[in-house]
């Protein structure tokens, strides 16, 4: 069986402190962005037109953005548990070689 | 912990030991590690000293210890680090430990020796076997006429051409490293002319290279020839490419014969495993008793270096060191030589001396990190007052005001929190790696660093480069469109719209705690940052100056030098506060008193600094309070008296005193150096002064460079990840952050956290220790036995 182990200890641990960053952040930039909050205006990717008939369409731009964000924030749960994973293996094979 | 304050009193001492206890006093002193042995004899070369033979002894075990330890690592075997410290061993067990491995050196040598011996052997009996056994391929006769073609070869030498030819054919067979095998082929058919035939075949088997060690698969050749001359040439070149040749003999039968023999001869080197099985045990009796021996030997040598130090008294018969002594721990060493000597007859005994002893602070594991920073610069002077413990607070919170962004902030935290909280892992601990090892030194600094940068990050309300809004913004923009009834043409034709604070209702009173959020989205944000940070630059310096210049208070009283007190810190207090003193006043009051109302026709308090040193004044700048200009002129005038009270006081002072008749100790003062001296003092006082207040400035500098980079970094690199709108827009935004926080690292906080903690020190040890830190001191080293840093 081929080994799972593609990643040394001290990328695993790399992955690990991304990953724990990165959902913190992103989940906090999408509660932010959710929330329609005027700091974050200049990260919306708004037109001119998108400025016509109310804050509406602006609102819904900032939705958008915030579900990108919780993607993303998913994503990198991913890759947590993924280095989360290696950094066991690489754990376990410490063990073994004693 | 009361030594913080200044360092502690520190005795000259004498030790008198007997010859007999000296040994084991030192020893016990060693182990506590109080006292700073002074070289008493330090014109006499090391090989004249006393106790020269001992450490030569010591040296010798030294040496042995060294090819025991080397040997283990031939061996792979790493010995055990030593669980708790041995004590220094007395001279009958130190003699004990010298035979010992002594005979276990001489053991190991001549195991080793038989060993590789025997090896040899083996290889050259199996070479041998090979050589005859392949040689047995190109001369053994047919087997029948039936010879199946699978087999390859014919003889080369059909033997019955003996018969025919009357010449007797000679072998000569070896063994020969695989690259030299074309030269060699090359150069027998050219010296010899084809009056041979070669043949090579590779060994089945590799082997290992006696002078390398490592594994070639060697070639085997067989040589015929016919004629004396032709043999001597061969034997010649086959010497030359450093082959190893057998003898082969002619006949089929003592072939068979010899191939025997060695078998049996391969059979009985079974002793080699029996040595193989030795040598491990004798290695492993050396890994277990190896790292006790080093430290015992390492601390006998250290006493005797130390004993080599004392003088000899010779009425007495007893040994005299000097020792500098903290105050505090006489006591300690009086207990430590009575414990040491046999009879209780070496004592301690204060001694007076006019030399200035070395400073001792002592510090925990917390004030470590900040003692050190200051005694980089300079150590303390002798009962100087120490800068430290005020630099525990003043440092973190001068570095977080050029640094301050709550993400950043809490970044270096968490990151100094692990290193703090998994300090006792070894792991941390043996790192080598140097930056690493500095890093985790001042794991008790970044802690205190990254926390103030989280406090000025919610006073400049950046995190990240974006304003948190946790309470509500004060300006209100819905009042202000109302107010201006801004129509959507003249939205069209002005790109940036004023919020008037004049008018009711936009600005609704200052935000509870940090700047605006509003602010953030401003597109005068600097101009007002600018402003707010300058001035509180120029504050900060000015508490932080002054606050130096009273430390130099405690050090006047303490070293009674009360007229210092009147001559310089009068003086040097007056110049400072009633100019820059006075400049923070100006900033407070024209804060306080000034609002938006009277923004058009707020003075400038520049211009009014500039007029109060040029005696003018401006008749557009209004004055800030009434009676402005004679209360300013006074100022002046107080400053500039004060600069001759400082340049001449204390040196006229000193004349005076010398004059007088009544001074107990007349020393030849040199007027002129004491004058030149506080002439240089006080031009550098005054001057510094101003200059050190711009220098504050670079907290101002700093800020702008942390705000504008982190700021940069967002719009550059984070905001690419929110341009996708449609869902594919998340899986771009992953690698985008991945590199936002790649760069967050690499250029915010290890670039700017390392400028900002240059610059935070700078202004610890030139602008603020200047005002009243000498630093000409030195450290008090003790004699204790250092752990073993041999790995």
């Amino acid at each position: 069986m081929v080994s799972l182990l593609c990643c040394g200890p001290k990328m695993a641990a790399c992955g690990l402190v991304l990953s724990a960053w990165g959902v913190v952040m992103l989940v906090l930039l999408g509660i932010f962005f959710n929330v329609h909050s005027a700091v974050l205006i200049e990260d919306v990717p708004f037109t001119e037109e998108d400025f016509k008939g109310g804050p509406e369409r602006i609102y819904r731009l900032y939705e958008q953005v915030s579900y990108n964000c919780f993607i993303a924030a998913g994503l990198y749960a991913l890759l947590g548990g993924f280095s989360l994973f290696q950094s066991r293996l690489n754990k376990r094979k410490e063990y073994m070689v004693r | 912990m009361g030594s913080l304050f200044r360092s502690e009193e520190v005795c000259l001492a004498q030790l008198f030991l007997q010859s007999a206890s000296a040994y084991s006093c030192i020893s016990e002193l060693g182990e506590r590690g109080l006292l700073e042995f002074r070289d008493l004899n330090p014109k006499v070369s090391p090989f004249q000293r006393r106790f020269v033979g001992e450490v030569r002894r010591c040296e010798e075990m030294e040496k042995t210890f060294t090819f025991l330890q080397q040997e283990l690592r031939a061996a792979g075997r790493l010995p055990a680090p030593c669980p708790e410290s041995p004590r220094a061993p007395a001279a009958r067990e130190a003699l004990r430990v010298q035979e010992q491995s002594e005979q276990l050196a001489q053991e190991l040598r001549e195991v080793s020796r038989s060993r590789s011996s025997l090896r040899d052997r083996l290889r050259d009996l199996r070479q041998h076997l090979h050589v005859l056994r392949e040689g047995q391929r190109f001369t053994s006769l047919p087997v029948g006429p039936g010879v199946p073609a699978g087999l390859g070869r014919e003889p080369i030498l059909d033997p019955s051409l003996h018969h025919h030819l009357d010449r007797k054919i000679n072998f000569v067979a070896g063994v020969i490293h695989p690259w030299r095998v074309t030269a060699f082929e090359r150069l027998l058919w050219r010296a010899c002319r084809g009056y041979l035939v070669a043949s090579f075949v590779e060994m089945p088997e590799p082997m290992e290279d006696p002078a390398t060690g490592e594994s070639i698969t060697w070639v085997i050749f067989l040589i015929s020839y016919w004629g004396e001359q032709i043999g001597q040439k061969i034997r010649k070149i086959s010497n030359c490419f450093h082959c190893q040749v057998y003898g082969y003999p002619e006949s089929e039968a003592s072939r068979t014969e010899a191939i025997t023999r060695l078998h049996g001869q391969i059979q009985e080197l079974s002793t080699l495993e029996e040595t193989e099985k030795y040598l491990a045990e004798v290695l492993d009796k050396v890994a277990q008793v190896l790292p006790t021996w080093r430290v015992q030997v390492q601390k006998m040598k250290a006493i005797y270096l130390v004993l080599n130090q004392c003088s000899f008294d010779v009425t007495k018969k007893c040994l005299i060191a000097e020792v500098w002594c903290p105050v505090r721990d006489l006591t300690q060493v009086q207990d430590a030589l009575r414990q040491g000597s046999v009879s209780g007859s070496c004592f301690v005994q204060r001694v007076p001396t006019t030399e200035s002893p070395p400073t001792l602070i002592r510090t925990n594991k917390f004030t470590a990190g900040f003692q050190s920073i200051v005694d980089a610069y300079g150590v303390a002077s002798y009962q100087e007052v120490n800068p430290a413990p005020y630099a525990i607070i003043t440092f973190p919170f001068i570095f977080a005001i050029m640094f301050g962004d709550v993400g950043h902030g809490l970044l270096m935290f968490l990151f100094a929190l692990w290193m703090v909280l998994y300090e006792d892992s070894p792991r941390l601990r043996q790192g080598t790696n140097e930056i690493w090892l500095t890093f985790f030194e001042g794991r008790y600094l970044i802690l205190l660093m990254g926390a103030f940068s989280i406090y000025t990050g919610f006073i400049y309300n950046e995190c990240f480069s974006k304003a948190t809004a946790i309470f509500p913004s004060a300006w209100s923009v819905a009042t202000m469109a109302n107010h201006s009834s801004w129509s959507s043409a003249y939205l069209a034709t002005h790109p940036s719209l004023t919020l008037d604070p004049n008018v009711t209702g936009v600005f609704q009173g200052p935000y509870p705690f940090g700047i605006d959020p509003i602010w953030s989205l401003a597109t005068n944000h600097l101009n007002f940052l600018n402003s707010f940070k300058m001035k509180m630059s120029v504050v900060l310096g000015i508490v932080h100056m002054g606050f130096g210049v009273m430390l130099g208070v405690f050090n006047h009283v303490h070293f009674q030098q009360r007229h210092r007190l009147v001559l310089e810190f009068l003086p040097e207090m007056i110049f400072l506060l009633a100019l820059f003193g006075y400049l923070v006043f100006l900033i407070f009051y024209k804060w306080i008193k000034f609002s938006a109302a009277d923004s058009r026709v707020a003075p400038s308090i520049l211009i009014h600094f500039i007029d109060m040193f040029l005696f003018t004044s401006n008749a557009e700048n209004l004055p800030l309070y009434p009676g402005q200009v004679p209360v300013q002129m006074v100022l002046v005038v107080l400053a500039l008296a004060s600069v001759p009270v400082l340049l001449l006081g204390t040196p006229l002072y000193q004349w005076c005193r010398q004059r007088a008749p009544r001074t107990v100790r007349p020393r030849a003062h040199d007027f002129a150096e004491i004058f030149m001296h506080q002439a240089i003092h006080t031009i550098e006082y005054c001057l510094g002064c101003v200059s050190n207040t711009a220098s504050y400035l670079r907290l101002w500098a700093l800020s702008l460079a942390h705000a504008q980079l982190s700021e940069v970094l967002w719009s550059m690199v984070m905001r690419n990840g929110f341009v996708g709108l449609s869902y594919v827009g998340g899986v771009v935004l992953v690698p985008v952050f991945a590199a936002f926080a790649v760069l967050t690292v690499a250029i915010l906080l290890v670039m700017e956290g390392l400028s900002a903690f240059l610059h935070a020190l700078r202004l610890h040890w030139v602008e603020f220790q200047n005002k009243f830190y000498v630093g000409a001191g030195y450290k008090l080293c003790p004699f204790a036995f250092a752990p073993d840093t041999w790995e």
